[in-house]
């Protein structure tokens, strides 16, 4: 018997793509069109809304800018430091909670992926008040002790940073822990039963085993994490208001000051802002061809 | 299977719909939103400010006087913070989409010249509306007139006081006026003695902020400016004396530097400070704690010792109303300002007390509730004694780039606490700002 008009693969897909072309106009409208938008307003130079075309001027000007280089050095320094401490410690706390022996397993887990349910302001301001000079954490330490006087933890520059850190993998570590909970939901507990009849020891167990099979999982948050990073504002915008000096400011936050603070020049952020794409770029690829050399 | 075909095509078209519906929706509102500022009969005028103890405040009292007058006049006031504001405005000119803009806005002074200069479309000019501005002083004037051209009407002031502690002072020995006419020098005498004495600051200052030094600046008649508009920071010897005069201050503790503005508020209604010097709008902030009433005294400031053309007043902030491009019926919003905060002394005279704005009109200060003692700070007839003051201020050019060489600034005085060295910061700064402005 012959079918007439579609097959049946072909009718499934057209409806796929039925489903699919309202979040196409949406993405083509208020992604793609302001991306490609903002390409070309970086070509442009000029006060306001007076823009002339001037080329790669703007991107040259960005590494001139002692500023902007400061702040890319600033977002590398949390990116190196926090996203290895935070990873390593989801990944040691998913390991710990992933233990069906475990009592009150959903508690631990509630508790420490609470704080991602907070609101990005919220916890930065609770944390600039947590360090500041009369705040819990001197009054703890000069209660205890252990200093004699206040330290102005937000007023040094390289504390500045640490606390900025402090912040974020008190935030997102339990973020990340949830991916890995879930990625170890999808090994075989067989395997472990396996390596334990073996006689291998649990850290043997957590090196063989749950790292190189959470891999793509590991791979994920670890792109996610840089991508977040590069583009930190919240944090530098409300916990340090990127001081002392411009000591802990960071991209996007140097970037919002540039557009809306002083006399905006659209053009140079809008080349600032596709600097951090190309990086973010750069470093997935990266992360991504670490990832796959591993496998072989 | 037709059944499905069915259940699929429902969905899908729920899914449109209930994304279109939604993009409309959102439209929807906004466009009506417009509706109640462009449409020309009306008599709606909406504004943007901050601060709804203070400007809004002083809005709503205007509207009820205007509307004594004119009893179908509404006012659609909207609180938006001075940052938030910034951002609209920048988003709105570069999109060009200048319908979202309200009727009338409130401005920084400092900030005045960098919108009408760049955006020379944002606001109106109403030099020829009827409002009399030689009613205002010219220093506070000259925020808003560009080529000889009235883009505002004159609002708040922000000239400077200093007020302290008395019973603190009294304990170590002085009063009021031992304060009083003093430069900075004899300021820092007095300031060790009492840290000495009683464990207190005498000032306090946010990090990250050169605000002070634009003040001491200003109270020379200083700028950061050339003539030319080219920055004059490095190498500036008056500058230099100011920061180090900081530095000095905060390495005596006479100066306590904390890191954000909530605690800096806290330092003085805390009682951890013994003084406060910045714009008279602090005030506000200083008379929420009710329990130090009567403890304070207001004085002039302390000016730049051996400095030509030194004074003892200057100025902090400050604000001034503009009409949009967008306002349709600017002969009624200038006529509403026109009436209100450039003709009404009952206006004044309840917002005085209301909120402790005080005039740059000038008309207003003839008015009894000036003369009035306040039992805060000891019965002293304050608002008259700032009026004075204000009529004392050197003219400062600010320049179009002031945030940037503020933020330069800023940057200076967080190196320098930190022991680098004033001469060589000051050429970064210059060489920053320099660059900003290419």
């Amino acid at each position: 018997m012959k079918k007439k008009g579609l097959s049946m693969k072909q009718k499934q897909s057209t409806a796929g793509w039925m489903f699919l072309v309202p979040a196409i106009i949406l993405i083509c409208c208020f992604s793609l069109y302001p991306a490609l938008s903002a390409f070309i307003t970086s070509l442009k130079t000029g006060t306001g809304t007076n823009l002339t075309f001037t080329g790669l001027t703007n991107y040259i000007r960005a590494f001139q800018d002692d500023v902007f280089v400061q702040s890319l050095k600033n977002c590398f320094f949390y990116l190196i430091i926090q996203v290895p401490v935070m990873l390593v410690m989801a990944l040691i706390l998913a390991t710990l909670l992933n233990n069906p022996k475990l009592k009150f397993r959903g508690f631990f887990r509630t508790a420490i992926f609470l704080p991602c349910a907070t609101s990005l302001v919220a916890y930065a301001i609770i944390f600039r008040s947590l360090f500041a000079t009369d705040g819990f954490i001197n009054s703890v330490l000069l209660k205890m002790g252990i200093l004699s006087e206040a330290y102005n933890f937000l007023g040094n520059p390289l504390s500045a940073k640490i606390v900025i850190i402090i912040a974020l993998v008190w935030r997102w570590t339990g973020y990340n822990m949830v991916f890995y909970l879930a990625g170890l939901q999808n090994i075989d507990y067989s395997v472990y039963e396996a390596a334990k009849i073996d006689g291998a020891s649990p850290i043997q167990t957590f090196f063989r085993i749950t790292v190189p099979l959470l891999k793509p999982t590991i791979l994920m948050t670890a792109i996610m994490s840089t991508n977040g990073t590069l583009q930190l504002f919240d944090e530098s915008m409300n916990l340090t208001n990127g001081g002392p000096g411009n000591a802990s400011i960071t991209m996007s936050h140097y970037i919002y000051n540039m557009a809306f603070k002083g006399v905006p020049n659209f053009g140079y952020t809008s080349a600032m802002s596709f600097i951090i794409l190309i990086l973010v770029a750069i470093l997935a690829f990266v992360q991504k061809k670490v990832g796959e050399d591993n496998d072989q | 299977m037709m059944k499905k075909k069915m259940i699929s095509l429902v969905l899908a078209g729920v899914m449109a719909t209930v994304l279109l519906s939604g993009c409309g929706g959102a439209s929807g509102t906004s466009s009506k939103g417009n509706d109640d500022t462009a449409a020309g009969g009306s008599n709606t005028l909406t504004v943007w400010a901050w601060d709804s103890q203070f400007n809004l405040y002083a809005m709503e009292e205007a509207a009820k006087i205007y509307q004594k007058d004119h009893p179908d006049f509404q006012l659609n006031a909207i609180e938006i913070t001075w940052d938030d504001l910034q951002t609209k405005i920048g988003t709105i000119v570069g999109s060009g989409d200048y319908s979202q803009l309200p009727d009338i806005c409130l401005m920084q002074d400092y900030a005045y010249q960098k919108y009408v200069t760049i955006y020379s479309d944002l606001f109106q000019d109403i030099t020829d509306s009827g409002i009399d501005f030689s009613q205002f002083p010219e220093g506070k004037l000259a925020a808003s007139v560009v080529d000889g051209k009235n883009y505002g009407v004159p609002f708040d002031n922000g000239t400077d006081v200093a007020i302290y502690r008395t019973d603190i002072l009294e304990e170590a020995g002085y009063t009021l006026d031992d304060l009083t006419d003093i430069d900075w020098n004899r300021f820092i005498e007095i300031g060790e003695d009492v840290y000495a004495k009683t464990g207190y600051s005498l000032l306090s200052v946010q990090t990250g902020s050169s605000d002070m030094i634009y003040q001491m600046m200003q109270s020379a008649g200083k700028s950061t400016w050339n003539e030319d508009g080219s920055p004059n920071i490095a190498g500036n010897e008056y500058l230099k004396q100011c920061l180090e005069i900081y530095k000095q201050m905060a390495d005596k503790r006479i100066l306590e530097v904390v890191n954000s503005w909530d605690e800096y508020v806290a330092t003085f209604t805390s009682g951890k400070t013994a003084g406060v010097l910045n714009g008279c709008w602090i005030m506000v902030q200083l008379e929420s704690a009710e329990e130090l009433s009567g403890k304070w005294g207001i004085t002039n400031v302390p000016s730049l010792p051996g400095v030509d053309g030194a004074t003892n007043y200057t100025n902090q902030g400050g604000s001034t109303w503009a009409i949009t491009t967008n306002c349709s019926n600017v002969e009624l919003a200038a006529d509403f300002l026109g009436s209100t905060f450039a003709g009404s002394t009952e206006l004044y005279d309840t917002i005085l007390p209301g909120a402790g704005a005080i005039a740059t009109w000038l008309p207003a200060k003839n008015s009894d509730v000036y003369n009035q003692p306040v039992e805060y700070y000891g019965g002293q007839a304050v608002y008259s004694m700032i009026a004075d003051y204000a009529s004392k201020v050197p003219s400062v050019d600010l320049g179009i780039f002031y945030t940037e060489a503020n933020a330069a600034l800023a940057t200076v005085v967080g190196n320098i606490l930190g022991g680098a060295d004033i001469a060589s910061e000051l050429e970064t700064a210059q060489s920053t700002v320099e660059f900003n402005m290419r």
